[in-house]
């Protein structure tokens, strides 16, 4: 983390931020962010709606001035030199950053020429992405056209028709079924190989788990935990117990078993067929099992492991990444 | 790391894609970045597309001045002039700077659905002189006043227009209008960036332009109006274009209708033009 003037120094940060500050009205959206991101990493920021994910990262595209906090982007002062900044960013927003009564190749030219390709370059260069990101079928048809995984695609398209030092991806899966999901990870993996940093957000604990190399927390504004994903999980300790049963009548038996044997405090399931629990010491989940074959509880599924990222989130802030999103909607 | 690249989920079925993939994105060297020039062309074919491939937005430029000047010719021709034939002379001036007008809002309108969708940001962070975004969309919305001027004079010669000033004196009249109109744009798009909907920004111009076109000297001699309100009419900057333009169409227009004309340009684009970049370059 954060260690001093000293790191302002350093040349293989592409993004140096300290105690970066947003205040909308009386709400502190971002309260005081620090980051170091490596060079030609991912770093992901992980968080529920709302977080502050958002702000953070139009600060750092330029687009939104910090009320308080210092920050680098390869070295250039994000206020005095922002010019410097945009000829080294790319900015992929939440919403898709086109405009939909243009068609693809269309889209893909203006922004060609908008960096100062030449109309015959900026047209090769349009159908050469178009190509390599799976469009060209769609290449002249209008982008309000395109299905949800295409839009995304195209606008990502967008981003790199100069391929960027820094890229900034808004949520660059939320709403995507998997499929395109995972073309877009593979084009966010490609960009990662040719060098370039990415700093993402995410609501999915798979996506930080997957695409990036460093997750910083982000829940009310604050960074409340960084570090790899392995690093975080480690951070909660203990691995956990998941249990399965056959007949939901059996939970309430099984719950007072895995408390006793355990000794730690047993999360009920949804579906009332399901625990999940604590576990320090692989002795006692087995004496658990055998008092459940003892008392005859069927046990569909069991699996001893690491805590998930979910459960990472879930001891960082009191409630899992899904209730916070619900909580959130209800206020709305 | 995790940079590896899965073969097994990528796009399409081929493993070529991949390879195209990595190509396309090597190949994505930084050019120097466009002129003022370059930027505001491009920005303008991007407006010039939109019109291509929303045609529907044209009917204001062509169906309004249709309408407007077959409506308030047969209208109010008997009423006020005695004939139709010569309110028209009269009132097609008038008219084609109160259509204009009302056709201004359209980059104003069209920046603030850039902002709602996002690409506003995009367009923030290019290597770009900035004012070419909206340079760009104005000198196309030239292209619609002079559309609706042309389609309204050339309406207005088969009802029994007769402009005395010529070919020249109405060419320089649409001019005066051309350069008004661009003027008065920034005025919009400065609402544009400030208000949350283009419902809002539609009502916002309605209310000023409403008053302004009616309250002038468009369809009405000012001497036949009490004293209290000439003052409000000769003053109307509508008043003062409609007054130039139809001066120019029928060849008695003077230089100080001229300077009118532009100082009142001047002064719009002087406080709104800055004023709209400022508030772009600070749009939170």
């Amino acid at each position: 983390m954060w260690e001093g003037e000293n790191i302002l120094q350093n040349n293989d940060l592409a993004i140096e931020a300290e105690g970066l500050v947003k205040v909308f009205g009386k709400e502190r959206a971002v309260d005081g962010v620090d980051l170091a991101i490596q060079k030609g990493t991912v770093y992901g920021f992980l968080g529920p709606n709302g977080a502050g994910k958002t702000t953070t990262i139009r600060m750092l595209a330029t687009l939104l001035p910090a009320d308080a906090g210092k920050a680098r982007i390869f070295g250039h002062d994000l206020v005095s030199d922002s010019a410097a900044i945009r000829r080294r960013i790319s900015l992929t927003g939440q919403y898709a950053s086109i405009d939909e009564d243009l068609t693809g190749v269309e889209n893909l030219m203006l922004i060609a020429r908008l960096m100062g390709y030449t109309r015959g370059q900026a047209r090769s260069r349009a159908m050469e992405l178009l190509e390599a990101f799976g469009l060209e079928r769609a290449a002249k048809r209008q982008v309000k056209k395109y299905s949800g995984g295409m839009r995304r695609r195209i606008d990502i398209a967008a981003s790199i028709v100069v391929t960027p030092d820094l890229l900034f991806l808004d949520e660059p899966t939320t709403g995507l079924d998997p499929r395109s999901r995972n073309q877009v990870w593979d084009i966010i993996r490609a960009l990662v190989r040719a060098g370039t940093t990415v700093l993402l957000t995410t609501q999915y604990l798979e996506e930080a788990d997957q695409l990036a190399d460093r997750i910083g927390v982000i829940h009310n504004g604050k960074i409340i935990a960084e570090g790899t994903s392995n690093e975080l999980k480690a951070s909660v300790g203990r691995g956990t117990l998941n249990v399965q049963l056959v007949n939901a009548e059996d939970q309430w038996r099984a719950q007072a078993i895995l408390e006793e044997k355990l000794d730690a405090a047993v999360h009920l399931g949804a579906d009332s067929t399901s625990l999940t629990a604590q576990a320090d010491d692989s002795a006692r989940v087995a004496e658990a099992l055998a008092e459940f074959a003892e008392q005859r509880i069927d046990v569909s599924d069991f699996s001893l492991g690491r805590p998930s990222l979910d459960e990472v989130f879930l001891t960082l802030t009191g409630k899992s990444a899904d209730q916070q999103h619900a909580s959130e909607e209800e206020t709305l | 790391m995790t940079v590896q690249l899965q073969t097994k989920n990528s796009i399409g079925t081929d493993s070529s894609i991949d390879e195209r993939l990595h190509q396309a994105i090597a190949s994505g060297k930084r050019p120097e970045p466009p002129n003022a020039f370059a930027s505001t062309m491009a920005f303008a074919s991007r407006a010039l597309l939109r019109i291509k491939h929303v045609p529907e937005q044209m009917f204001d430029v062509t169906v309004f001045p249709i309408i407007f000047l077959l409506m308030f010719t047969y209208l109010f021709g008997g009423a006020i002039a005695g004939s139709t034939r010569d309110y028209l002379q009269f009132l097609l001036p008038g008219i084609l700077v109160m259509t204009v007008a009302q056709i201004t809002m359209y980059t104003g309108i069209d920046l603030n659905n850039d902002i709602r969708k996002g690409i506003f940001d995009r367009f923030r962070t290019l290597p770009i002189w900035l004012p070419s975004a909206l340079i760009g969309a104005l000198l196309v919305d030239v292209i619609r006043y002079s559309m609706a001027s042309v389609i309204m004079i050339l309406l207005g010669l088969m009802l029994g227009f007769r402009p005395e000033g010529g070919l020249m004196g109405v060419a320089f009249a649409i001019g005066l209008v051309l350069i008004f109109s661009f003027s008065l744009s920034w005025i919009w798009t400065t609402f544009g960036l400030i208000v949350r909907s283009e419902k809002s920004l539609m009502m916002i111009s309605f209310l000023v332009l409403m008053p302004l076109t009616f309250v002038s000297n468009v369809f009405v001699e000012p001497e036949t109006l009490p004293t209290w309100l000439q003052g409000f009419v000769n003053s109307n900057p509508i008043s003062i274009l409609a007054t130039a333009v139809r001066g120019f169409m029928h060849g008695t227009g003077t230089w100080q209708q001229v300077a009118g004309v532009l100082v009142v340009s001047a002064i719009m684009t002087a406080i709104f033009a800055p004023l709209t970049m400022y508030l772009y370059r600070n749009k939170k």
